[in-house]
């Protein structure tokens, strides 16, 4: 039996005294595409930032390839190689969109704290984040300052931002939020490009988004996950249809 | 766009590209070799003033290095900048006594006693930034300005460290004992420190720099401790400031408390923010504006600590990317048409503003004269007017020009804009 | 021995009850609009010097209430036409904006009243001693001056977390635009703040003015103190304010009356230090001598250690 790429055990999250994650298991596994959906307030944003360091859990455990990375700061996480997005939208406003995705592939090549090299002329990290610019389709506005770009172009490159370093784990935050219909049918494909040969983790309200990218979805309800199982399956539970009472009729 | 842009550097360096900066840097060169010997400039004092600019050009550099590549704002610089000088002139003296070294090496001393400082401290105040990191900086200020006055044999208490800059048993036939020739070793100095911080920015981690500026949250979820990155940009703001207290103490020979006071730590904040902290040039700018209006203003006024408070205000208020900024604005107006009516709307405007400032000198240099200096009487000569302010009408005057004179200037701003929007239009149709 | 003890203590409580009058309303300006308000000494040093010119011309009392009032007004003055710019500029620039102006106000008071103190004694009418301990008098002004603090603090403590306006100002800081579309205005809350906040250090200032020295380099003085205080309390909790001057005023008081230093302890520990050793410098320095520094270590320290200072709940 394989290691699950992601296996959480447990994990509670409280604030003060407010519970917000009350215990929840899941194992995602090598190359597969997991959707978690659920109504606001779930606590979806809240898994996605304990799983990538931005908060400790309180109780249990989050184990990457079966590492424990549980309460460990975001760059140790994001050095083992697992990347997220934001829901929020979390640039370097005045670096270009070439410079941010740069700054992305320096760690993963290698290049620590380099202060004796010129970045310029780093040929691996121009390549690579040339690759990203192509792949997220930005080529365009190579040199323009991430701040001044369109919202649908900050998604993207903050798509590219995630997987620029070559991340073997992928966590999106709502990669689609306050995107048009065809915007969102856009990034659905660019994602399903990038994210080839890679696990990834989606947090998304769209469930037609849902339904055309996850392998399997997790229903997570007030801290609880309380279903998961393949797109068609979940659809068809009855616990998530009274959860949701309607969002699914659509999709 | 500029060369700030630590943003518009995407293909490195091509060669066209390089081939500008190679040109630009010997025509620099150039102008630096030749400055001195400018009629004006070519006594000690006008090369005592290009000096002191070289050493304030680094100063407010290396605090840039810190503000405005990597978002950390230091109330505290001077500190490093002291420390510096401080290791700098004991150094000088080991030489003095026979130490086999060059003098003109010395500010490397001064560049490894604020590296030393910088690691030191950093280790400790890196942790944290934005207005907690402002306040230790403040207070480390202070504390190590106490300290100064504490411990006597180190940093000489009140009177300082003394040591002369030209007794040397090493000789390499480079005088030093002239005002020109420690111009020349400064302004030497002062290129290498620019380049190397430039190159520091180009770095990756100079790159992380400011992407930790821009986002330091989002810094540690590509791999980077956000933490390490400041922590090794204030030992680099640290080396530099370090250097500038080095040549701090060969031009003048003299480290005392004064080179790490809150007083100091202050002006080289003005100075980068006047400058203008987005640009990499910028708080050279303003090192030489504000050390030329410091040595020259003070001797026309004892106003003029209050004329740099103002100045520094409004900058901050209408112009917060500073005279760089200012000056980058205008640079894609040049060539369009419309260029020439918005500097004829310009040249309208001020003389209203003349009239405005004229009114605000008298009246402050008169406040003044009676507030501090009584003995000297109520008659001065002031913009050439012979003024006397014991004679309310003056006072009267002085109120209606600086009120009429604003109320005119402000009539003007409508203009300004308009004439502003259409060189723009010009600009960016193109 | 008793006898110093207790005089220094009285004197310690005084001295950080006048750092508590001054922190306050930075406090105040700070838990309700984030910004760290450097002007805020000079407007306690104007306050000083106003109530010496209002109190030369209409008499202590009328001054008492006249200064703050106008300090207040320069409050307001300032965020509506400059602080209110900066606002969008992030907290770095307000930061600037008022360092810049108490680098300007410490020169509009030079050139009014010159370089030198001017002459700011206690008010004959409360100059009487209110009682004796260990045959030294307790003056009245400061016993007015321990009536003041105490009521700004139950003032300010009552308006922050009592009164509905102190809930939408405590809204509006994280929340402007949110608290705007609900009716509230927020750019006139921030007026009123920083209003207050000035007044506050004004007041302040009338008293500091005779207990200290009114001269131009008076906030110089007494401002990087005052945010150590607010800071080793705890940035935005009044409590800690509080807490934090007494602790520092006392601290203070206690060490320049001692007159012992470190080499001192060690040598009654039967630990000589040589003369030629390159600490003997820093171990001899006495500690009344060190006694300016003190809280700038403690604030060092509180900032590496505990950031968020004693009673705060925020870090800055």
């Amino acid at each position: 039996m394989t290691v699950a790429t992601l296996a959480l055990r447990d994990v509670e999250k409280r604030f003060g005294a407010t519970p917000i994650i009350r215990g929840v298991s899941l194992d995602v596994g090598q190359g597969e595409r997991h959707a978690i959906i659920g109504p606001n307030g779930a606590g979806k944003s809240t898994l996605f930032n304990l799983v990538s360091g931005r908060f400790a859990p309180t109780r249990g455990s989050i184990r990457l390839d079966g590492e424990e990375i549980a309460g460990a700061r975001p760059y140790r996480i994001n050095r083992r190689g697992l990347a997220r997005s934001f829901q929020v939208t979390n640039l370097f406003p005045r670096l270009s969109v070439f410079e941010n995705l740069r700054c992305a592939v320096l760690w993963p090549l290698g290049y620590r704290y380099c202060f004796w090299r010129n970045a310029a002329a780093l040929p691996d990290a121009r390549e690579q984040a040339e690759r990203t610019l192509e792949a997220i389709g930005l080529e365009a506005r190579r040199d323009v300052a991430a701040g001044v770009l369109t919202y649908a172009e900050q998604r993207a490159l903050e798509i590219g931002l995630t997987i620029a370093g070559g991340a073997r784990v992928i966590l999106l935050d709502e990669p689609t939020a306050g995107m048009s219909r065809g915007e969102a049918d856009q990034a659905v494909a660019l994602i399903r490009k990038v994210t080839e040969g890679r696990t990834l983790l989606m947090v998304e309200h769209d469930m037609s988004v849902v339904f055309g990218l996850a392998d399997r979805i997790s229903v997570l309800v007030y801290g609880r996950i309380i279903a998961t199982d393949t797109p068609v399956r979940i659809r068809d539970n009855a616990e998530v249809r009274t959860a949701y009472l309607g969002e699914l009729a659509d999709a | 766009m500029s060369d700030l842009a630590v943003a518009a550097d995407p293909l490195g360096t091509t060669t066209r590209r390089r081939g500008r900066f190679d040109r630009r840097l010997i025509a620099l060169v150039a102008l630096l070799v030749v400055l001195p010997h400018v009629p004006g400039l070519d006594s000690d004092f006008g090369r005592s003033l290009l000096t002191q600019m070289g050493i304030a050009t680094v100063f407010a550099l290396s605090f840039n290095l810190l503000f405005g590549q990597t978002g950390l704002l230091s109330f505290g610089h001077a500190v490093y900048f002291g420390l510096g000088g401080y290791a700098a002139i004991h150094a000088m003296r080991a030489i003095n006594h026979g130490l086999p070294l060059p003098m003109i090496v010395v500010p490397l001393a001064g560049a490894a006693g604020g590296l030393v400082a910088g690691l030191a401290f950093g280790a400790v105040t890196t942790r944290k930034a934005g207005t907690i990191f402002a306040l230790i900086s403040l207070g480390v200020g202070e504390l190590v300005y106490a300290a100064a006055f504490m411990l006597p044999g180190l940093f000489g208490g009140e009177e300082g460290i003394t040591a002369s800059r030209t007794r040397a048993t090493v000789d390499l036939g480079i005088p030093l004992g002239a005002q020109l020739h420690v111009y020349y070793l400064v302004a030497a100095w002062a290129v290498i420190a620019a380049l190397l911080m430039r190159a520091f920015a180009r770095t990756p981690v100079g790159r992380l720099c400011n992407a930790v500026r821009d986002n330091p949250e989002r810094v540690e979820f590509i791999g980077y401790s956000t933490a390490r990155v400041r922590f090794i940009a204030f030992a680099a703001a640290g080396l530099f400031a370090g250097l500038a207290g080095g040549l701090h103490a060969l031009n003048y020979e003299i480290v005392a408390a004064d080179a790490v006071s809150a007083q100091r730590s202050t002006t080289v904040l003005i100075m980068a923010y006047i400058g203008g902290t987005p640009y990499f040039l910028g708080p050279a700018l303003g090192a030489i504006v504000i050390t030329w209006l410091q040595t020259s203003l003070s001797g026309y006024t004892s106003a003029w600590q209050f004329y740099l408070g103002v100045f520094f205000i409004v900058m901050i208020l209408y112009a917060p990317t500073g005279l760089a900024g200012l000056l980058a604005r205008h640079r894609p107006l040049l060539r369009t048409r419309a260029f020439r009516g918005l500097v004829l709307r310009y040249a309208l405007a001020a003389l209203p503003l003349s009239v405005a400032a004229a009114g605000a000198v008298v009246l402050i240099e008169m406040a003044y004269r009676v507030a501090t200096q009584p003995e000297l009487g109520t008659r001065m000569r002031l913009l050439g007017l012979s003024v006397d302010a014991g004679q309310s009408g003056w006072w009267l005057g002085a109120v209606v020009a600086l009120a009429a004179g604003f109320a005119l200037f402000r009539a003007t701003w409508p203009r300004i804009a308009l004439a502003w929007d259409r060189a723009c239009a010009e600009a960016a149709g193109r | 021995m008793l006898e110093l003890v207790t005089v220094s203590l009285l004197n310690g409580i005084v001295y950080g009850l006048l750092l508590f009058m001054l922190s306050s309303g930075l406090t105040l300006i700070f838990s309700m609009m984030g910004v760290l308000n450097f002007a805020h000494a000079s407007v306690f040093m104007l306050g000083a010097y106003l109530s010496y010119q209002f109190g030369r011309w209409v008499g202590f009392w009328p001054a008492l209430v006249i200064a703050p009032l106008a300090c207040a007004l320069l409050g307001a003055a300032i965020e509506r036409y400059g602080l209110r710019r900066v606002h969008t500029s992030g907290h770095v620039a307000e930061i600037l904006f008022t360092a810049g102006l108490a680098y300007v106000i410490e020169e509009l008071v030079t050139m009014t009243w010159g370089r030198n103190a001017v002459a700011n004694p206690v008010p004959a009418a409360i100059d009487f001693p209110l009682f004796h301990v260990f045959g030294s008098a307790f003056p009245a002004y400061k016993g007015l001056m321990m009536a003041i603090s105490v009521a700004m603090f139950v003032f300010l403590w009552l308006a922050l977390s009592k009164t509905r306006i102190g809930l939408v100002i405590q809204a509006s800081l994280t929340h402007p635009r949110m608290v705007s579309a609900l009716g509230h205005d927020v750019p006139g809350v921030f007026v009123l703040v920083f209003a207050i906040g000035s007044g506050l250090a004004g007041l302040a200032g009338v008293i500091g003015g005779f207990m200290l020295l009114t001269q131009p380099t008076l906030a110089h003085a007494i401002g990087p103190i005052v945010f150590v205080v607010v800071v080793v309390g705890g940035l935005g909790s009044l409590p800690g304010a509080l807490v934090a001057s007494m602790l520092i005023g006392i601290l203070q008081t206690f060490a320049v009356a001692v007159d012992y230093s470190l080499l001192d302890l060690l040598r009654a520990g039967g630990v000589a230090v040589a003369r030629a050793s390159p600490w003997y410098e820093l171990l001899a320095v006495k500690l009344a001598t060190a006694a300016p520094i003190v809280p700038y270590l403690l604030l060092v320290l509180m900032l590496i250690v505990r950031p968020r200072g004693l009673l705060g709940t925020r870090d800055a």
